[in-house]
Formats: structure tokens, C-alpha cells, sequence
């Protein structure tokens, strides 16, 4: 076998230890669409009555207007997990039993990527259910939702390098479940719970420009038929410079020698 | 015999700590190599210079042909390791484990599997197979980290501290391995605190301390090393005691014990001849015991003082 084709199989021996891992503790799977949906209730029957007035509609359109940012959220809490499971690795013993093996280096994290990408569609997927459960009526056609799904296949692919690096940085698991987590609240200062427009001059600057802000509108457009705009090419952008960023953070500090 | 294993003046610093401070070592293909020493002597780090796991600061390594500068996956293709904590993935079983690294060998899924249950057959841990690794007890995990690391048929065997942890019982099922696997061409390379357990495995043993090679050679090499054994004495009271050093006179005094050390080879003429002077003018000792020289002597007589980590483990 090439080389090429020995680092292929040994990143797919390793996404099918993640899928094991993931398959035996469900709870922690579903745990990632826990937050998300709690935030959901809370928002559409707590603040929706009042939210929904503020954005000059219903309970009802709050809830569409919503649901792009609890997505997002539910794509930041799996990133969470990935950091968090790439932390145990390289924390534990069995790293040190990878590195005194002839495979390929990099196949430990893309089996970790790979991994993360099906389980967070499934959360997503899990949380959009919920969302039309409880009356989310989007009015987008079928390509619609594919591009929806290339959408959040991008923002998660590009999360989840960002996480592995955390991981990989992160001196203890307990550490690395905390570094993610001002990521999972960042749909909140964004336009994703309120609109922007609502802010104070400071925050709405940074509401505005933040990069979750354009993801939640392209998700919007998509979705409800609002307009996208320049949206989806600012999210592209944003989304190939943190994958960038995750990816060569995470693959030099990975291939640095243990400094236990 | 060419060499499994030639390493020359390793050497490695913590910051300003020096850790290893020029090791050179030799294991000849299919011998047992022993590497012997107290906490913090170098042991492990020495393990990881040598499986790749971190970089020498100086000195050239070559492994089963393989320059572990200029071709570290070379030395990994040759390698199996087991270091001094477990490298199982707890959340996989001991079957899943073992399939992992077969996988990862490229075995194929037939012979990757079959391989797999011949391992956990000849590990003694069948039953255990389809329980996750989290669950096994240290024995358990030692076996399995063992089996995991023997998947890949390593012709070169690095073992920190195999045994550590372990029963007597455990400890000798993994001597006997140890023993099988060297009977199959293998070469190992063990760490160890147990003077005993040198003895017993290896043909080759270097005496490690504060990073230098204090000695080198074969169990009996080293023994002969040493000041003679002796026979122990111990009696009653102390009349007793004076009266029976009065009589042999080469002997070395331990009042607050009430033992006499009588230099001695420990043979059964040489006892008897003992136990006859004694006889001769009555004096009775309580207690005999005969004392061969060991390692415990040889740590003694070349680091100048006892093996610490051997008490403090036993
Ligand atoms: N990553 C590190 N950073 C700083 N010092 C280290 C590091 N690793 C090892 N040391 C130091 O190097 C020395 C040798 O450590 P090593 O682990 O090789 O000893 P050892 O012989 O394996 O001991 P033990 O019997 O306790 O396992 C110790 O003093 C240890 O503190
Ligand atoms: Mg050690």
C-alpha cells in the first residue's frame, strides 16, 4: 500500500474507534443537543411572547426566527465534545502507544474530524426535529436544504479543527470541556436570539462583524427566505480561515514532542 | 551476534536537570537486556529515547538496522512497546483493543481477528474479551497492554517495568511470556526495580543511576563483583553473643541485633565446619541463615548505598 492509502485507512481505523466510542455512550451524544433545545424551550415560551413583539410578529415567528442560532449553537456544543474527547487522547496512554507506531501522524485527528462531523449532523439533525416539533415551519425547497446542509457541514468542519487544536492545547480534559465554551454562547451576541439592531452601538459593532453573525443569516436566507446578501460568501471566508487556523494550530502542537 | 539495539552516549537534560548522562548500550539479537535501577535513575526516559517517543539531546541510536534519527518509522515498523502506564483505550473491550491495533497494522480483518484471539487465549483473558478495558484490574491491564503491543509481531521489545504492580502470581505468568518470547527470536528490552527479576530474565544487566551506567554485564558477572556471602547468627542474649564472637574472630558484630556475620561461600562443608566450633564449645545460636551474595549486594557495593526504591516498593 502507499502511503497515501496507509494514512486513508489508518484515519478510517480511527473514525471507526471514535463511532465506537460515541455509539457506547450515547448520552454523551445526545448530551450535545441537551443545551441547545433546553435554550430553545427557554427562549420561544419564556421570552418568545415578548421577543416576538420585538421583532414585530408572534411567539410563532420567534421560534423561526430562532431556530438558525440554536443550530449553531448545537454545532458549537459538539465542538465541545471533540475537544473534550481529543484532550482524554492525547492526555492518556494510548497516545504514547500510537506515536511508537509506524502510522500515520495525522490519522489520530482526522478520524476525530471525520468523527465529530456525523455526530454533530445527527445533533443538528436531532435538534432541527425538535424545532419543527414545536412549530418551526421553514419555507425553504429542497435545494434550499441542501445548501443548509452544506452550510452547516462548513461551519462544522471548520468548529471542529478549531476544537481539536483546544484539545490538543488543553492540559486536561476537565480544562479542554471548558475552552469551547464561550463558543457556544456566541450565537447570543450575534443576531441569532436577537436582532442587531437592538444593541448598544459597542456590542452591535461586534454582534455585527463577529463570525457566527453572517453563518446565522446565510442560515436565515436559506431557511426562512430572508435576504442572504453578501452573508454566505463572508461566512465561507470566516469558515476556511478558522478551519485554516484550527488545523495548523492543532497539527504543530500535535507533532511537537510530549512535553509531559 | 548483530545488534538489536546499539546505542552510544545518550544523553538528555530536563531544563538544567541532567537526565541521562551519556549511555551507551549493546543488546545483541534474541537476548534479554536489563535495565536496572531506583525512581528517577533514567529508566523511562531512556525507553522513550529508544521507541521514539521524545529526542535524545546527543548521541546516535540504531534499532534493528534502522538510525532512529533518519528513520524513526523504520524503528517503529521494528518495535513494540509497553511503557510504565497502561496505553489501553478504556472505552474500547480487550477484544476491540486488540483489533485496534491490528487495524492498524494492516493486517486485515481474518487474520487481524484470528490474531486477536490468539493473543487473548494466550493472555489468560478470554473470558474477558468482550468486557471494556476500564473494567480490568491492574494484572489484567498489564496483559492486555502487553498483547496489544505484541499485535504487530515486534521483533525488538521495550517493557518499562513489566511487572511493577503486579502479584507474585501475575509476575511470574508475565516471566514465563517474557521467556517465551525471547524463546522466539525476540529481543526485549526491560526496565526494572527488581533486583530478582534481573536475575531471573536477563543476559545482559546495566546497573542505571542518576543517569550514568554504573555497571554492565551478566547477573553472575556483577555478583562476582562483590565481597563474598556470609552466614548470619543470631542468639539469645548477649553472653551468648560475646562468647560466640570471642571464638571466630573473623566475624562482624551487630550487638543491637544479636547477629555475628561470618564471612563465608555459604557451601555445606564450609557450614558444617561452622556449626562443629560452635558445637565444640557449646554455644548455641538461635536462628542460621545463609546469605549468597545477590544484586541487592552488587546495588550495594556500586552505588554505595542500599536500593532504596526496593524498600520503599516491598
Ligand atoms: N518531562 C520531564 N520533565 C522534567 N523532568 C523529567 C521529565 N521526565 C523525567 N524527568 C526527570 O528525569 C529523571 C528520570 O526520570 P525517569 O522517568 O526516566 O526515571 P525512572 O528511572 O523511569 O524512574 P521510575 O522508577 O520512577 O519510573 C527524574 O528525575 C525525573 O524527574
Ligand atoms: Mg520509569
Amino acid at each position: 500500500m502507499s502511503a497515501l492509502s496507509h494514512a486513508a485507512s489508518d484515519s478510517a481505523t480511527m473514525l471507526r474507534r471514535n463511532l465506537r466510542h460515541a455509539l457506547r455512550y450515547p448520552s454523551l451524544t445526545l448530551s450535545v443537543a441537551g443545551l441547545p433545545i433546553i435554550f430553545l424551550l427557554l427562549f420561544v415560551y419564556v421570552f418568545g411572547g415578548a421577543l416576538g413583539t420585538g421583532i414585530g410578529g408572534s411567539r410563532a415567528q420567534y421560534l423561526d426566527y430562532l431556530v438558525p442560532g440554536i443550530i449553531l449553537m448545537t454545532v458549537a456544543s459538539g465542538s465541545l465534545m471533540t475537544a473534550v474527547a481529543v484532550s482524554v487522547d492525547v492526555t492518556e496512554g494510548i497516545i504514547d502507544r500510537f506515536r511508537t507506531m509506524a502510522i500515520s501522524r495525522a490519522s489520530l485527528l482526522t478520524g476525530h474530524v471525520i468523527g465529530s462531523l456525523i455526530t454533530t449532523m445527527f445533533s443538528t439533525a436531532l435538534v432541527i426535529g425538535f424545532a419543527l416539533a414545536l412549530g418551526f415551519r421553514p419555507d425553504a425547497g429542497p435545494v434550499e436544504w441542501i445548501a443548509t446542509i452544506g452550510v452547516l457541514l462548513m461551519v462544522t468542519f471548520a468548529l471542529t479543527w478549531l476544537a481539536v487544536a483546544l484539545g490538543v492545547f488543553a492540559k486536561s480534559p476537565e480544562s479542554a470541556s471548558n475552552l469551547p465554551l464561550p463558543l457556544q454562547l456566541l450565537p447570543m451576541i450575534g443576531s441569532g436570539f436577537v436582532p442587531t439592531g437592538s444593541m448598544p452601538a459597542g456590542l452591535r459593532w461586534f454582534a455585527e462583524y463577529q463570525p457566527f453573525t453572517p453563518v446565522i443569516e446565510t442560515l436565515r436566507g436559506l431557511l426562512m427566505g430572508t435576504p442572504i446578501g453578501h452573508s454566505a460568501v463572508t461566512s465561507a471566508a470566516w469558515c476556511a480561515g478558522i478551519a485554516l487556523v484550527g488545523y495548523v494550530w492543532a497539527k504543530t502542537r500535535f507533532n511537537r514532542n510530549r512535553a509531559r | 551476534m548483530p545488534a538489536a539495539i546499539k546505542a552510544t552516549g545518550l544523553r538528555k537534560s530536563y531544563g538544567d536537570k541532567l537526565v541521562l548522562d551519556g549511555i551507551d548500550l549493546y543488546v545483541p539479537q534474541g537476548t534479554v537486556f536489563a535495565l536496572l535501577g531506583p525512581n528517577g535513575a533514567g529508566k523511562t526516559t531512556t525507553v522513550q529515547i529508544l521507541s521514539t517517543l521524545i529526542d535524545a539531546d546527543a548521541g546516535q541510536v540504531e534499532i534493528a538496522g534502522h538510525d532512529l534519527a533518519e528513520d524513526p518509522d523504520g524503528v517503529r515498523s521494528a518495535i513494540g512497546v509497553t511503557g510504565q502506564f497502561s496505553a489501553l483505550d478504556d472505552k474500547l473491550t480487550g477484544r476491540e483493543n486488540l483489533i485496534l491495533m491490528a487495524d492498524l497494522h494492516h493486517l486485515g480483518k481474518i487474520e487481524g481477528r484470528r490474531r486477536a484471539d490468539a493473543l487473548l487465549e494466550r493472555f489468560d483473558l478470554r473470558d474477558a474479551a468482550g468486557k471494556l478495558a476500564a473494567t480490568y484490574s491492574g494484572g489484567m491491564r498489564r496483559r492486555l497492554d502487553l498483547a496489544m503491543t505484541l499485535v504487530g509481531d515486534p521483533r525488538v521489545i521495550f517493557l518499562d517495568e513489566p511487572t511493577t504492580g503486579l502479584d507474585p502470581r501475575s509476575r511470574r505468568t508475565m516471566w514465563k511470556i517474557i521467556g517465551d518470547l525471547v524463546a522466539g527470536g525476540v529481543t526485549v528490552l526491560l526496565t526494572t526495580q527488581y533486583l530478582d527479576e534481573a536475575d531471573r530474565l536477563a543476559d545482559q544487566i546495566a546497573v542505571l543511576d542518576h543517569g550514568r551506567l554504573v555497571a554492565q554485564g551478566s547477573a553472575q558477572e556483577l555478583k562476582r563483583r562483590v565481597p563474598g556471602g556470609h552466614i548470619r547468627l543470631r542468639f539469645a542474649d548477649a553472653t551468648e553473643l560475646h562468647r560466640a564472637a570471642h571464638l571466630l574472630t573473623d566475624a562482624v558484630l551487630d550487638k543491637e541485633n544479636l547477629t555475628l556475620r561470618v564471612p563465608s561461600d555459604g557451601s555445606l562443608p564450609a557450614l558444617r565446619a561452622l556449626l562443629d566450633r560452635l558445637d565444640a564449645t557449646a554455644v548455641q545460636p538461635e536462628e542460621l541463615q545463609v546469605h549468597t551474595p545477590d544484586l541487592d549486594d552488587v546495588f550495594f557495593a556500586l552505588t554505595g548505598r542500599p536500593d532504596t526504591a526496593k524498600e520503599a516498593l516491598r
